[in-house]
């Protein structure tokens, strides 16, 4: 008892999760999403690719014409706020599996500080990390906190349902906060996408679920050993 | 029809044509078109026009909302009495004008003074309205000063609601659109002026050209003063680039006694910023995001696994030494 403890303890943490598992290869595989937070994934992002068409579409008339996707703008209008409700519940859901792997470290600070060796592929002069890096928990907080912005202030001007709940002088404040969040999530969005394709070998992670074990040591070493040395622990496992 | 038009009108006492007559403005008449930049310029400018509201004629008989749910064949629901002269208790998609009533004691004579204000759009000659659409064609402004919806095209969102200055339009909850007074435009494109004009027993309301109307209401206004109403004065709020229904006021210093007619509308700066600004920066922003990832996505040198790195996973996981774990304190 006393010596597992001991020995859990030079297990670096590399915040990983109950379901996050490795097969030794070789090539060696490491679990990295259920299946279940694959589904939630990809409604979220669905939802926000709608969202953003339906929303670009009433945000500049350049882009009025994205309505017709949604049949016209009596329905693009009718339909975006639903959207909105569908992603911010599956949102939330994936939420609190993740928001623990996500909270800040230190390495998060010297990652930051060495963005230049990140954005020029130099993962060797870059600390071993966990199961997320600083950037994907810009992204997960960033997105998170858009997203609570995004649903109170697209409550407020949901004029079917909340139109008269608010004075109009509120209702100004919401739409200009609404659109402003939704330009600012668009973009993390545009990051999140494009890291993840230029990260070669990271969207397997969200098709089949797993990585490769290159991958894992590469980018998120710090996990790796510790998903390793978990299973030395508990051989059934 | 008839091919004839009719002329633009001068008064609202004028007689209904005999004969059919062709409209005398129409879609070529647009000064501004929601969510439309590439607007052709209009080939001609039409007269003006407006509707002047004398406060100070008016005996709150509400004709003016008869003839308004009359001409526009609404079907304001029956309400409940709770003790105050508005019927209905606001402006709804169904009623477009309505008289408010407010009861206020002059603090320089004492005298109680009862202040009817017949509210309803105020045509803009800077629609707030038409600024926030986004829908293309749903609010349109003609050359001779009228705003008005194109229920077609709305979407029914309710970004009028939020750039009207004065709180003008609402949105039906059957039918989804946006709707508010047209300044009958209908009736004034054969020649005839609004329904509420047509119908007021004393003329506090009067149609014509916005110069006649200006005209008028200096005449009227120099009685006021001639009466006592020292600060008798015309509201055509130059925030708003003056209104096309314009109102003769006994007290024009203070606005808001008339159930709260604002001092000085604007388009609120908050609605400025979001369909400015914003909308600018926003697809900048956006668009910059977008171009830039796509390019260095594909001119770029992307960050890949190499042999060695799934090498050293293969060591890890079978026991073999492998590259020992950093420690964080490591110089950079």
């Amino acid at each position: 008892m006393n010596q597992n403890r001991m020995s859990q303890n030079t297990i670096p943490d590399g915040s990983a999760q109950p379901s996050d598992a490795v097969h030794s290869g070789p090539p060696v595989t490491v679990n990295r999403y259920g299946p279940l937070q694959r589904l939630n994934h990809w409604i979220t992002a669905t939802s926000l690719i709608l969202l953003a068409l339906s929303g670009l579409a009433l945000f500049t008339p350049a882009l009025f014409f994205l309505t017709g996707l949604f049949g016209g703008g009596q329905n693009t209008r009718l339909l975006h706020p639903w959207i909105g409700v569908v992603l911010f519940v599956s949102f939330f859901i994936f939420f609190f599996q993740l928001w623990r792997a996500n909270l800040p470290e230190r390495t998060d600070v010297v990652w930051v500080k060495r963005i230049g060796d990140v954005v020029a592929g130099h993962e060797e002069r870059l600390p071993e990390l966990g199961k997320y890096n600083a950037g994907q928990k810009f992204i997960f907080w960033g997105m998170t906190g858009l997203i609570l912005v995004l649903i109170a202030s697209g409550i407020l001007i949901w004029d079917q349902y909340f139109g008269e709940a608010t004075p109009i002088d509120v209702r100004r404040v919401a739409v200009l906060v609404h659109s402003i969040a939704a330009v600012l999530i668009i973009c993390i969005f545009i990051l999140h996408v494009y890291a993840a394709f230029w990260t070669r070998g990271t969207l397997s992670a969200m098709t089949r679920g797993t990585v490769t074990g290159g991958w894992a040591w590469r980018h998120h070493r710090k996990w790796l050993r510790q998903l390793v040395g978990r299973r030395r622990i508990d051989p059934a496992k | 029809m008839s091919g004839t038009m009719a002329e633009q009108p001068r008064t609202a006492v004028s007689n209904p044509p005999v004969r059919a007559l062709a409209a005398n403005f129409g879609p070529q008449d647009l000064l501004r078109r929601s969510a439309t930049s590439s607007l052709p310029a209009p080939q001609r400018q039409l007269t003006a026009v407006a509707k002047l509201i004398d406060v100070s004629k008016c005996i709150g008989c509400k004709a003016c909302q008869s003839a308004c749910v009359e001409w526009n064949d609404t079907n304001p629901a029956i309400g409940v009495n709770t003790g105050v002269y508005e019927n209905p208790h606001d402006l709804t998609e169904d009623m477009f004008t309505l008289m408010r009533f407010s009861e206020w004691v002059n603090p320089e004579t004492n005298n109680l003074e009862w202040l009817i204000r017949k509210d309803g759009c105020m045509h803009c000659a800077d629609p707030g309205c038409l600024k926030a659409c986004p829908a293309p064609g749903a609010i349109v402004q003609y050359t001779n000063g009228i705003v008005d919806f194109i229920h077609d095209n709305c979407i029914g969102c309710g970004y009028c609601v939020k750039g009207c200055p004065f709180n003008i339009p609402r949105i039906s909850r059957a039918d989804h659109r946006a709707y508010k007074c047209t300044l009958c435009s209908d009736r004034v494109a054969v020649g005839q002026g609004p329904a509420c004009a047509k119908a007021c027993p004393t003329q506090a309301i009067v149609f014509g050209t916005k110069e006649d109307m200006t005209r008028h209401a200096q005449e009227r206004i120099t009685d006021l003063k001639s009466r006592g109403f020292a600060n008798a004065g015309l509201y055509d709020p130059p925030g708003v680039g003056g209104t096309h229904v314009m109102y003769v006021l006994h007290h024009a210093d203070q606005p808001g006694i008339y159930s709260g007619l604002p001092e000085n509308p604007r388009i609120s700066p908050l609605v400025e910023t979001w369909k400015g600004m914003t909308k600018y920066v926003g697809l900048a922003v956006m668009g910059f995001a977008a171009v830039g990832s796509l390019m260095h996505g594909i001119f770029g040198r992307a960050n890949r696994v190499s042999r060695e790195d799934e090498e050293n996973a293969e060591k890890l996981v079978e026991g073999r030494p492998v590259p020992p774990p950093d420690s964080e304190e490591r110089p950079g």
